[in-house]
């Protein structure tokens, strides 16, 4: 492919992918009610969601779920790592698989399947099934994460420092940790990230009582136009790409 | 010393395995289990067990639902892939420094809000919409064009929000591509054509179908695309779904819709690994990495 035409390409899709972006951002700025036409500046929508009680409730409940979830997902995720990384042992092929598949399982088939779960377990549908969900969707990435990271790693280290009389939970804590911290904590960022975005899984565990930002919104674009849908996405798009631009510095440092 | 290595092995290994035992592969199984029980109003399911539900999948009503569905999916899995291959190539001929900044712009939507980006999608695409206004202002047409609320536009969302993820496997697959063999073909006499067809393609295999079955799945099972863009009429999978499931409280029958996915995601993976045997070079996306 001739140069011009490569970037020209490139540059065409990326334009494509970013302009709906923009677009929303600019209308949540918009005094005009329906976007049609620029009726000047304005943070009024912003306001509206700020006034709006129920709207941050959902709000403050969605920071809390993504919060615990990806807290909870990084713990086991990063330990689960360290497992497959260091050790040999029994079904570890099985943890791994399993780790592929939920990986690639379809979101609606995870969402259907945690519903079922939770109604054999007799877990009442809100805060603890949600949290669960987030957690079961968020961990093999993770562990995915954490584990390329170890993979760089100079295992002579740990062999050394076993050698030298340290203890499996020392070595975790005084050599793995810091040094696969940037990981985990680009993995907890994602999570993160993920967890607040999340709709499908959601939508099926979620309980009556408890609302979070991303149904609420998804009930509200439904009915139609309300400007300050425009406002809280744009709040949720700079937060991800805030998250994730960071989580893709801490990776990038010292390689 | 002992019981520390011991205890600490203990809780790394025994975590993540018993979540993703109680969490992902127990409830993988009750869906299938649930499949083949009997809806009952009280109790949700009971027995007796019987494959009802995959009878009643074969109503015409449902199995034009079904392809519905799987064409919208197909067609915006094609229509990744016909876009996404020579994106990936035109980053692979980048110089190397630049490729992960591209890649990283490709990603960077799926990491944010999807239900939001097609919310945009449906803010552009409206009768009062940027197109529609800007065709009527150029005087090219009379009145707004119907782009909301059809196939199309379902379509056309599917491929912006799943896009990253026929990219991604794509670019590791080419990535890898030994440049020698093309060197070797041409200075045999091969053309450009000749080679993308006889090296290239089937060297990427394991990618492209990587990439088909990351866009095809999830776009099944999407129902909030099919609901803010194709109206009451264009349903993917997912809305069959979510109505068995929230609505009419048949979960039976919902749930043999979503066996319909797991089998289709066993068939892709089986293609998957027979295509990466084939190329028997490691592929990006490997069960073996772990």
């Amino acid at each position: 492919m001739a140069p011009i035409f490569r970037w020209g390409f490139m540059g065409l899709v990326l334009t494509l992918i970013y302009i709906p972006i923009l677009v929303l951002v600019v209308n949540s700025f918009n005094a005009s009610k329906y976007g049609i036409k620029w009726g000047g500046f304005t943070f009024k929508w912003y306001e509206k969601f700020w006034n709006n009680d129920g709207l941050m409730t959902a709000a403050l409940n969605s920071l809390t779920v993504s919060i615990v979830a990806a807290s909870v997902a990084t713990v086991i995720g990063t330990l689960a790592a360290v497992a497959l990384h260091r050790y040999q042992f029994k079904g570890k092929a099985l943890l791994s698989s399993m780790v592929f598949v939920s990986m690639l399982t379809p979101e609606i088939v995870m969402a259907i399947s945690l519903l079922i779960v939770f109604m054999a377990l007799g877990i009442k549908l809100g805060f603890i099934s949600l949290v669960i969900g987030h957690i079961t969707f968020c961990l093999p990435f993770v562990i995915v994460a954490v584990y390329s990271r170890l993979k760089g790693f100079d295992m002579k280290m740990l062999e050394a420092a076993r050698d030298l009389g340290a203890s499996e939970s020392s070595i975790f804590w005084k050599i793995i940790l810091p040094l696969a911290l940037p990981a985990i904590a680009s993995g907890w960022l994602l999570s993160f990230t993920l967890s607040l975005d999340d709709v499908i899984v959601s939508a099926f565990v979620t309980g009556p009582g408890y609302e979070i930002l991303p149904l609420k919104v998804y009930s509200m674009v439904r009915v139609g136009v309300s400007p300050e849908v425009n406002a809280i996405s744009t709040i949720l798009l700079v937060v991800s790409l805030v998250l994730v631009v960071i989580s893709q510095l801490l990776l990038r440092e010292d390689k | 010393m002992k019981s520390s290595v011991g205890q600490f092995r203990f809780w790394a290994i025994g975590l993540a395995s018993v979540w993703l035992t109680l969490f992902v592969f127990f409830p993988n199984l009750l869906v299938i289990l649930t499949s083949f029980l009997t809806r009952d109003p009280q109790a949700t399911v009971s027995l007796p067990i019987n494959a009802d539900s995959y009878v009643r999948t074969l109503d015409l009503l449902y199995l034009q639902v079904l392809w519905d569905s799987l064409r919208m999916s197909l067609l915006a899995m094609v229509f990744c892939l016909v876009v996404g291959y020579p994106f990936a190539m035109a980053i692979v001929s980048l110089p190397k420094r630049w490729q992960p900044v591209i890649v990283f712009l490709v990603i960077l939507p799926f990491w944010t809000n999807s239900l939001v980006r097609t919310y945009a999608i449906q803010f552009i695409l409206g009768n009062q919409g940027i197109i529609n206004k800007a065709l009527l202002g150029l005087g090219l047409i009379d009145k707004p064009l119907q782009l909301l609320y059809t196939q199309f536009a379902v379509i056309l969302g599917l491929c912006y929000i799943l896009l990253p993820f026929m990219v991604l496997p794509l670019y590791s697959a080419l990535e890898k591509l030994d440049v020698r063999l093309h060197h070797a073909a041409k200075d045999l006499g091969a053309g450009p054509l000749s080679r993308f067809w006889h090296i290239t393609v089937p060297l990427t295999s394991p990618g492209i179908v990587a990439g088909c079955l990351m866009v095809l799945l999830p776009a099944m099972g999407m129902f909030y695309i099919s609901d803010l863009l194709g109206g009451a009429k264009n349903l993917l999978l997912g809305n069959v779904i979510k109505t068995q499931f929230l609505h009419t409280r048949d979960w039976p029958f919902g749930s043999a819709f979503s066996v319909i996915l797991i089998v289709l995601l066993g068939f892709m993976l089986w293609l998957y690994f027979r295509a990466s045997r084939f190329v028997s070079k490691q592929g990006g996306l490997n069960g073996s990495d772990f």
